[in-house]
């Protein structure tokens, strides 16, 4: 299992050709409060860099970009009655939705845990 | 390099608000407080269920003294003046010529020549020009902005926290009432007042002594910050008007709602804008709306009704009392008596139900 993330500060965990997928506590946190997330639709073929959900809080809103490609097996039900479980928990029972055949050659262009915590250095 | 932040103005607590790690944004060309580490829904929830201290000394006071004030002041607002009892507040409109809204605004009534009045933080300098053009020189008005400090303590405890803080109850004042009392060895105006919708009180006091009671207020274990995050979500839960969104200068008070308050049809007392103001036939009317969901819809969205745009939200926010969203909107006057109406999100369309306001139905703010 490794977790990668994006710079628009989406993360990926990879377990063999399924992913989970998220918003980094970073991004949690600029955001403020959760008060709504809007969910991708189970069965949805994604491409990497779709627009795959919005998260929104009490100030802002952000679009959700899938770090991946695959299709949407599953998505995160607890999420509609209680967007606070992203503020909560961004990077773990927050999680948004769960890709099946992610496709592995895009890996190489996300970055690791080690240099998103270097990039957000740069912020 | 001179970095955004130091373009703004700064209330003397602005290092009382970083040091308890607030997230600081500009409004209205002030560095201010836009939330503290718990948050704008946990300041929120404090606020209705215990007391917040927010700071609000952006704002603007003015003090008006001398012979024939009362009439002057009278003819210069949009609700009269002459009549107000001393002791008491009274909410009211600066106009321009054409009936539209300079600011709206509170006055307290010192005594039968002398006035207190509070503006919006934004509307501070046309404010002052405006009243100062139209007062004449035979009365004083002058700008008390800049050494007065103003706090806003509310929620359901805040009476009790005023007496914890040696306020005799007898001294507490009424409803829109206000009363000059003695806190931390010096004079307050305190006037129970507020933008939230709950029992609260304004403080007005000396700005030097602004971090003093700041700190000894939130001494008390009941007492949290709030930012203006929460101030903006209290507020639109209750259907206030919020200057520069409800209110601006091409709109009335009466397209705000503000009509019966204004007796534009009952009475024929003369003011700055009044002959325009009876003689316009409103265009648009504000109308609160419930959205179906959580989602938000901010300001701009258009406001459908069958398919047609017949206006535009002018604030919008989740309301985390009621657990979906809320909006206020100005649609065409025709169109205002419709039940419902959809919201233009772009990727989606929303349905809203057209309710009365306020929204939230169970404010103590009048509570004895």
């Amino acid at each position: 299992m490794a977790k990668y993330y994006l710079k628009t500060h989406e993360w990926a965990k990879v377990e063999g050709d399924e992913a989970t997928i998220g918003i980094s506590s970073y991004a949690a946190k600029e955001l403020g409060d959760i008060t709504y997330v809007e969910l991708p639709k189970e069965g949805a073929d994604v491409i990497v860099g779709d627009a795959i959900g919005v998260v929104e809080s009490v100030k802002a809103a952000s679009d959700v970009y899938s770090p991946l490609s695959g299709t949407v097996i599953a998505i995160n039900r607890n999420l509609d009655d209680d967007p606070g479980i992203v503020s909560n928990s961004p990077e773990e029972k927050g999680w948004i939705c769960k890709l099946e055949n992610i496709d592995l050659d895009e890996i190489e262009d996300l970055l690791t845990e080690e240099d998103y915590h270097k990039f957000l250095k740069t912020l | 390099m001179i970095s955004e932040e130091q373009l703004l103005l700064e209330t003397p607590l602005a290092a009382e608000h970083v040091a308890l790690g607030a997230k600081m944004v500009p409004f209205a060309g002030w560095n201010m407080p836009v939330q503290y580490k718990e948050g704008i829904l946990a300041e929120h929830q404090h606020t209705r269920t215990a007391v917040s201290l927010f700071d609000i000394c952006h704002m603007g006071e003015f003090r008006l003294k001398g012979k024939g004030s009362a009439e002057l002041l009278d003819r210069a607002l949009a609700r009269s003046v002459a009549d107000q009892k001393e002791g008491s507040c009274r909410y009211n409109f600066l106009l321009n010529d054409q009936g539209g809204t300079i600011d709206d605004l509170i006055v307290y009534r010192i005594s039968a020549e002398e006035f207190f009045i509070v503006v919006n933080a934004s509307r501070r300098e046309i404010d002052f020009k405006t009243l100062s053009g139209r007062l004449g020189k035979d009365v004083v008005l002058s700008d008390e902005s800049d050494c007065t400090a103003k706090l806003d303590l509310q929620g359901p405890l805040s009476a009790e926290v005023l007496i914890r803080l040696g306020i005799p109850q007898d001294m507490l004042p009424k409803y829109y009432h206000f009363t000059k009392v003695n806190l931390f060895g010096t004079n307050v105006l305190l006037s129970r007042t507020g933008y939230t919708g709950e029992l609260g009180f304004e403080l007005y006091f000396d700005a030097s002594l602004a971090v003093d009671f700041w700190r000894g207020i939130l001494a008390d274990a009941a007492v949290k910050p709030a930012g203006l995050g929460a101030r903006d979500t209290l507020r639109l839960e209750m259907g206030y008007p919020l200057y520069g969104h409800e209110l601006n200068e091409m709109t009335t008070p009466v397209e705000a709602g503000f009509g019966a308050m204004l007796k534009i049809d009952s009475s024929d007392r003369v003011f700055s804008g009044s002959a325009a103001l009876r003689g316009r036939v409103p265009e648009k009317q504000l109308v609160g709306l419930v959205l179906e969901g959580r989602r938000a819809a901010r300001e701009g969205t258009p406001v459908l009704l069958e398919g047609k745009k017949v206006g535009a939200v002018t604030s919008g926010t989740f309301a985390p009392s009621l657990g979906v969203a809320v909006a206020m909107a100005y649609v065409d006057a025709d169109s205002a008596g419709s039940r419902s109406f959809s919201l233009d999100l772009q990727k989606v369309v929303i349905q809203a139900e057209n309710v009365p306001v306020p929204f939230y139905k169970k404010g103590t703010a009048r509570k004895n």
